[in-house]
């Protein structure tokens, strides 16, 4: 294969790569600001952490990003569970009944505006309480139900690619030598689809950890979620609480995604090897 | 040849069992929902809670009154508000997309020309904002754009301008802050679709004496016609219904219909107005998802 490439291309892909990190360095170089104003670099006092010493007092950040790590986790374990067999069924069943609506169902959450989804969530929740009593009001339970619903087509997604893209002639074999099907599933799939499985739950995990739109709507009074509370602060302009805050959220998830890529790019010659 | 799916011997009943518990999931909490929307969309506001009167009610003795109630449609298409979001969504969600195809492209390019190992890097490196949260990003943008913000500064520091530029709470802010954030949706389908290019084609036709602007424009281009198609789709449809970047980059005239629903919804409790907001952009948005869908259908069918 040809590796040449034009000066032009150069040239766009270090802009392009500019533009995607200019804002994110912005936010952590300001983050050790000591002015108030945030972007007026203040350069008698800085740097310094305080701004990372008032956000680890901060009640209601700590608070809200307490009730976001559980919806989260809760959200991430749920939507493995009914992505991964979405994904498996649409993989590896070529023909069932329900099998168009079920891609149907689980490509439209990818696109879908998130005001239709929130709003539509929560008028199915409080027509539920009306009708049967159940959820009892709204809240953490009804966040959790509203991220699982578009966070599982997201695992769907990651895990039904990976079963697509690995050879079924180990799941033929142990099935040839007498293997029960279910048991073929959880010696021989499931750890080959291990790593689909976790970024599917990381991805969830970081929806949920993220999503603005639908917490809003299906969220009930005392049950502020860490980005609720974050736009209630951005919209009254910058504050230096953020740029912390963004700073920590970048350094995790950098911090994460290069792990997971390093030990998954491992997997993968170790597999490679082993065939 | 496609081999059959070893799960064959699961039988029916097994089959049924695995899908099961995710279809039965998305028709109770995504399926079912859109029917709630379109029915409360025909109520009448009421000032009660839930602020919608029922469409059947009991009348007296053993009579059922059903009543379907087009005002709030009928509203839609008076106050020229809601028919001017609409149009602007879809401009602006169009103008996004085309930024997107004119940005994204050179950079999924250059990607999928890069040698393996720097293309994993610069693939992570395109991913890597998406995993950071959205709100974070579209944050720094105001850091960045506001009056005494960091391109500001810089540029009366350089001595461009004297004068701040006022780009924050106009609709550049919100054409950047929607680029900005869609960009790794548009690149991606686009990459995985350019990846699985024939190089040699490109190399045919320089041999053969085309230049490289001819060749892009008549092998590589069309080839990649898919990828294209699903990045764009990726990026239209939530830009047309986008509400976090028009409310914190576009200021208070940015009239976006994700926005419009927003506000009857929290501000004004008028439930069944923004019902029927949301079942309008649905029916507009809807053509373009099962184009994605077919689109998508066919870019898998090309792989195998």
């Amino acid at each position: 294969m040809n590796h040449r490439r034009s000066y032009f291309i150069i040239t766009c892909l270090a802009f392009g790569f500019a533009f995607l990190y200019i804002p994110i360095l912005s936010m952590v170089v300001f983050s050790f600001n000591a002015s108030k104003l945030v972007t007026v670099w203040d350069s008698a006092n800085s740097p310094t952490l305080k701004w990372y010493a008032s956000l680890l007092h901060n009640e209601e950040i700590l608070d809200a990003a307490w009730i976001s790590l559980k919806v989260a986790v809760m959200n991430a374990s749920g939507a493995v569970i009914l992505g991964t067999l979405a994904g498996f069924g649409l993989a590896r069943f070529s023909q069932f009944r329900g099998r168009f609506t079920l891609n149907a169902m689980t490509t439209a959450p990818l696109v879908m505006p998130e005001v239709i989804t929130g709003l539509s969530l929560l008028l199915l929740f409080v027509a539920l309480e009306q009708s049967i009593g159940w959820p009892a009001g709204r809240g953490i339970t009804t966040m959790t139900i509203g991220h699982m619903t578009f966070s599982m087509a997201y695992v769907t997604v990651v895990v039904q690619s990976r079963m697509a893209t690995f050879d079924t002639a180990l799941e033929e074999a142990a099935m040839d030598l007498g293997c029960r099907p279910v048991k073929v599933f959880f010696l021989i799939t499931l750890p080959i689809i291990f790593p689909a499985i976790l970024s599917g739950w990381l991805l969830a995990f970081t929806l949920s950890w993220d999503d603005l739109v639908i917490s809003s709507f299906t969220s009930g009074p005392g049950s502020s979620t860490l980005p609720m509370v974050v736009f209630s602060k951005v919209r009254l302009g910058v504050s230096p609480e953020i740029n912390v805050l963004a700073t920590i959220t970048i350094t995790v998830v950098t911090l994460m995604i290069v792990g997971v890529s390093l030990w998954m790019a491992r997997a993968e010659k170790m597999e490679k090897a082993g065939t | 040849m496609r081999r059959k799916s070893p799960y064959r011997k699961l039988g029916i009943s097994g089959r049924g069992l695995v899908v099961a518990l995710p279809y039965v999931w998305l028709v109770l909490f995504f399926v079912v929902p859109f029917v709630i929307v379109l029915k409360i969309s025909f109520s009448d506001i009421d000032l009660a809670i839930p602020p919608y009167k029922p469409l059947i009610e009991w009348v007296g003795q053993n009579a059922l009154a059903i009543r379907v109630n087009f005002n709030n449609y009928a509203f839609l298409f008076t106050d020229s508000l809601y028919i001017n979001a609409f149009l602007n969504s879809i401009k602006v969600a169009f103008i996004s997309t085309l930024l997107c195809l004119l940005i994204g492209y050179p950079i999924a390019y250059g990607i999928a020309r890069s040698t393996p190992t720097a293309r994993n890097i610069l693939l992570l490196l395109v991913v890597l904002p998406f995993w950071t949260s959205l709100l974070l990003r579209v944050y720094a943008w105001i850091g960045l754009l506001k009056a005494n913000g960091v391109i500001n500064n810089v540029l009366i520091w350089l001595g461009v301008i004297h004068e701040p530029i006022t780009m924050l709470y106009t609709p550049f802010a919100m054409y950047v802050g929607i680029v900005y954030s869609y960009l790794p949706f548009f690149i991606l389908p686009l990459y995985a679709n350019l990846e699985k290019m024939d190089w040699q084609l490109l190399e045919a036709a320089e041999d053969l004496g085309c230049r490289p602007w001819q060749a892009f424009y008549k092998i590589t281009l069309p080839l990649s016609r898919n990828g294209v198609l699903a990045g764009s789709m990726l990026v239209f449809i939530p830009a047309v219904g986008e509400f976090v970047i028009p409310a914190l980059l576009g200021g208070p005239n940015a009239l976006m219909i994700g926005r419009v629903l927003w506000d009857e919804f929290f501000s004004n409790r008028a439930w069944p107005v923004a019902s029927a907001v949301a079942i309008l952009l649905l029916i507009l948005l809807v053509p373009f998802m099962m184009w994605y869908q077919s689109v998508q259908a066919r870019e898998s069918a090309g792989t195998r």
